[in-house]
């Protein structure tokens, strides 16, 4: 690697172009990409692999599990994490941690239900209050950790057990507070009605497709204009192609019917589309992953999470960039907290307690988030959040009993340390290679 | 105090310091410090340890505002009372421990603060980045890195600190200043970063040089600036002077006719027990 004696007077000549830009062609873009595995940067390999894993293994172990009406709830039940751990990857991306984001949902959540059901509010009022609370919490724990100084884990700490406490306090006497605002309750889909409907679906798919295609090939062209070594067209078209079939598999999926014993009730019914829920997830994946991977912002994001000092001197205001993250992340803890709450059709007084948030954290990392900061996507949050989904959804019918919510619990802790070993052992081969 | 002509003699110094003082509380650092810089030129700054080599390039950085004296930059005084400013004179430093993020890539790392962006969305413009990116280190002549796409944890020392000069040359800088840049460096990356320095003031820049090791300095120093206690014992040509007479400079303050009058060298030997 090192050359030395790079006599000085030939260096001038410009025939050294030590950058060529060339066109890789699809077999030197996949060693390229192994390499880089390799070097450390697995990203969300590992999260996709046990993913795929899972699902083959349940699906042969467990006879149902692939039923529409399994995946269906998956995805409604894996919709508070997924939206949670989405927040949580700003704050683990700064090597900080967020231990109320759970129960900062539950407040916030709790909130619109009280302005609901007591103050007989719209539901656009009591949307907005909540995220603005969530906000303003964010807005406090960024200013106690990054002005005061406090580590945020004792903040944020204090924040989980006192947030416990106002929620019991708000709810009051009953322990639960019924929510049956239509719009809020279709999100997640309580009445078997309340589906996009299929051609919806098909639609959103086309233009998620189409969306991808477009933003990549115009990369791709601006870097060729550049003259910039590229991706190669086949990588790209695959890229898209895959994602097209996945999509299609899906929308497909949610629109088989889900009813598959009829009573004289249900007879003439159907339920069937894809939830609500799916296309906010996507609208919240994109605008993210926009503004991580595509601002000034989200650079300095990574550059504060990588090494402060330098972000520092290089002018990024390293305090605002901190506070900044956890507004996003209990901003993201409040829609976490109103989605739970629409699939639960109102709140109770453990709302967002538990572990709610220990799982959106471990979605999180097993998508491929380090703990350590400075390397993350929002993308990890959704991986990890459906591996944890169908290991929930796997394990709770493969061991029935009074010990199955125990072994789940297990089974989802034993994941999470092997996602966290992948980051830590990927981090020191990354290192390593000097 | 002997300041030299330089071997252009006309030719104005790009930065010129005159009596600089400059005191923390009770403790005086500089005490008048005359220093100056020329383009095309690597200048050496050596002293000891507490010598005020590092308060010194923070007043010129502008991390630190001089208590008194002269700071003339490009023929014009000037008030550099930020890092900012530093900067937007064409003044870049390169510390020591160099602030780099690991978790970046070469491009990322050199447009770090002062990212490129394109269209009303303000996306940032990495095509752009990439090229200019790759041409400075080509014009570097900088053929150890494979792609400027690389994260900077798997660069080895010579090569980070290959980047981080780089990242300083990219902003049409006039004077760079690096501090320490081979401290931890091993034989063949030191020889490859001090080829780097020297074709950096081939190319016109005025490097000003900050180390310990006699041996670098030595090799590729046109100009050799002695701090001793907080004053300048002297600033003189490599040319003319021995690896002996640094070393004396740096120690005592002077050497023969070189460097602080005794009676000086002792007043600031007191003064400097004292603090």
């Amino acid at each position: 690697m090192s050359t030395i004696g790079n006599e000085t007077p030939q260096l001038r000549q410009g025939e050294e172009q030590p950058f060529q830009p060339r066109e890789m062609n699809a077999v030197e873009y996949g060693r390229d990409y192994v390499q880089r595995l390799r070097g450390g940067e697995m990203g969300a390999v590992p999260g996709l692999i046990g993913l795929v894993v899972l699902v083959i293994l349940f699906a042969i172990l467990q006879s149902g599990f692939l039923s529409a009406y399994n995946v269906e709830n998956m995805v409604i039940d894996g919709a508070p994490t997924i939206i949670m751990a989405m927040g949580l990857v700003f704050v683990l991306l700064l090597g900080e941690i967020d231990l109320s984001a759970g129960t900062a949902s539950g407040l916030c959540a709790v909130l619109a239900a009280v302005l609901l059901v007591r103050h007989q509010v719209n539901w656009v009022v009591a949307v907005f209050a909540a995220g603005l609370l969530g906000v303003v919490i964010g807005a406090s724990i960024g200013w106690l950790r990054a002005k005061v100084g406090i580590p945020s884990f004792v903040i944020t700490l204090a924040a989980f057990l006192s947030f416990q406490g106002v929620t019991v306090i708000m709810v009051g006497g009953s322990g639960s507070i019924l929510v049956t605002d239509h719009t809020l309750v279709a999100l997640e889909s309580a009445s078997i009605s309340d589906y996009m409907p299929i051609w919806a679906g098909w639609l959103m798919l086309a233009i998620v497709v189409l969306g991808y295609a477009v933003v990549k090939f115009r990369t791709l062209s601006k870097r060729r204009a550049a003259g910039l070594s590229t991706e190669p067209n086949s990588i790209a078209l695959i890229k898209i192609a895959a994602l097209a079939a996945l999509g299609a598999v899906f929308i497909y999926y949610m629109g088989i019917n889900r009813i598959i014993t009829h009573t004289f009730l249900t007879s003439n019914q159907t339920s069937e589309g894809v939830p609500w829920i799916v296309p906010l997830m996507l609208i919240l994946l994109f605008a993210l992953t926009f503004l991580l991977g595509r601002t000034r912002y989200g650079r300095h994001v990574y550059a504060v999470g990588g090494n402060d000092e330098a972000a520092r001197r290089a002018g990024i205001r390293v305090d605002m960039v901190r506070i900044s993250v956890f507004v996003i992340c209990s901003f993201l803890a409040a829609l976490s907290g109103l989605v739970q709450l629409s699939s639960q059709a109102g709140v109770n007084s453990a709302q967002g307690g538990g572990n709610t948030l220990l799982l959106a954290v471990g979605a999180a990392v097993i998508g491929g988030t380090s703990l350590f900061g400075g390397r993350g996507r929002v993308i990890d949050a959704v991986i990890g959040g459906v591996v944890v989904e169908v290991i929930s959804y796997g394990m709770s019918d493969l061991i029935s009993g009074s010990n199955g919510p125990g072994w789940q619990q297990i089974i989802t802790g034993i994941v999470l340390l092997v996602a966290a070993g992948f980051d830590a052992v990927s981090r020191r081969a990354g290192l390593s290679r000097q | 105090m002997s300041v030299d002509a330089g071997p252009r003699g006309a030719s104005e110094p790009i930065l010129r310091l005159r009596g600089i003082q400059k005191s923390f509380g009770p403790v005086h650092v500089l005490k008048g410090v005359d220093f100056e810089a020329r383009s095309g030129e690597v200048t050496a700054l050596v002293g000891d340890n507490g010598a005020g080599k590092s308060t010194l390039v923070k007043c010129i950085g502008g991390t630190y505002a001089i208590d008194e004296g002269e700071y003339i930059f490009d023929g014009r005084p000037a008030h550099v009372q930020s890092p900012r400013a530093a900067s937007a004179l064409g003044i870049e430093i390169v510390y020591q421990d160099l602030a780099l993020c690991d978790n970046l890539d070469i491009v990322e790392n050199m447009f770090l603060g002062r990212e490129e962006v394109v269209g009303a969305a303000r996306t940032l413009d990495e095509a752009k980045m990439e090229l200019m990116a790759g041409q400075t280190l080509a014009s570097l002549s900088v053929r150890t890195v494979k792609s400027v796409r690389q994260k900077v944890s798997s660069l080895s020392g010579g090569q980070r600190q290959t980047v981080a000069i780089a990242k300083a040359v990219l902003w049409n800088s006039k004077l760079v200043i690096l501090d320490e840049p081979t401290a931890a460096l091993g034989v063949a990356q030191t020889a490859q970063v001090l080829d780097l320095v020297r074709r950096l003031a081939d190319q016109g820049l005025a490097v000003v040089l900050i180390s310990h090791n006699m041996n670098d300095v030595l090799q590729v120093s046109d100009s050799i600036a002695a701090l001793y206690l907080g004053q300048m014992a002297a600033q003189v040509r490599r040319s003319e002077v021995t690896h002996t007479q640094i070393v004396e400079l740096i120690t005592a303050g002077r050497s023969g006719d070189l460097g602080l009058t005794s009676s000086v060298a002792s007043a600031v030997e007191g003064n400097g027990a004292q603090a």
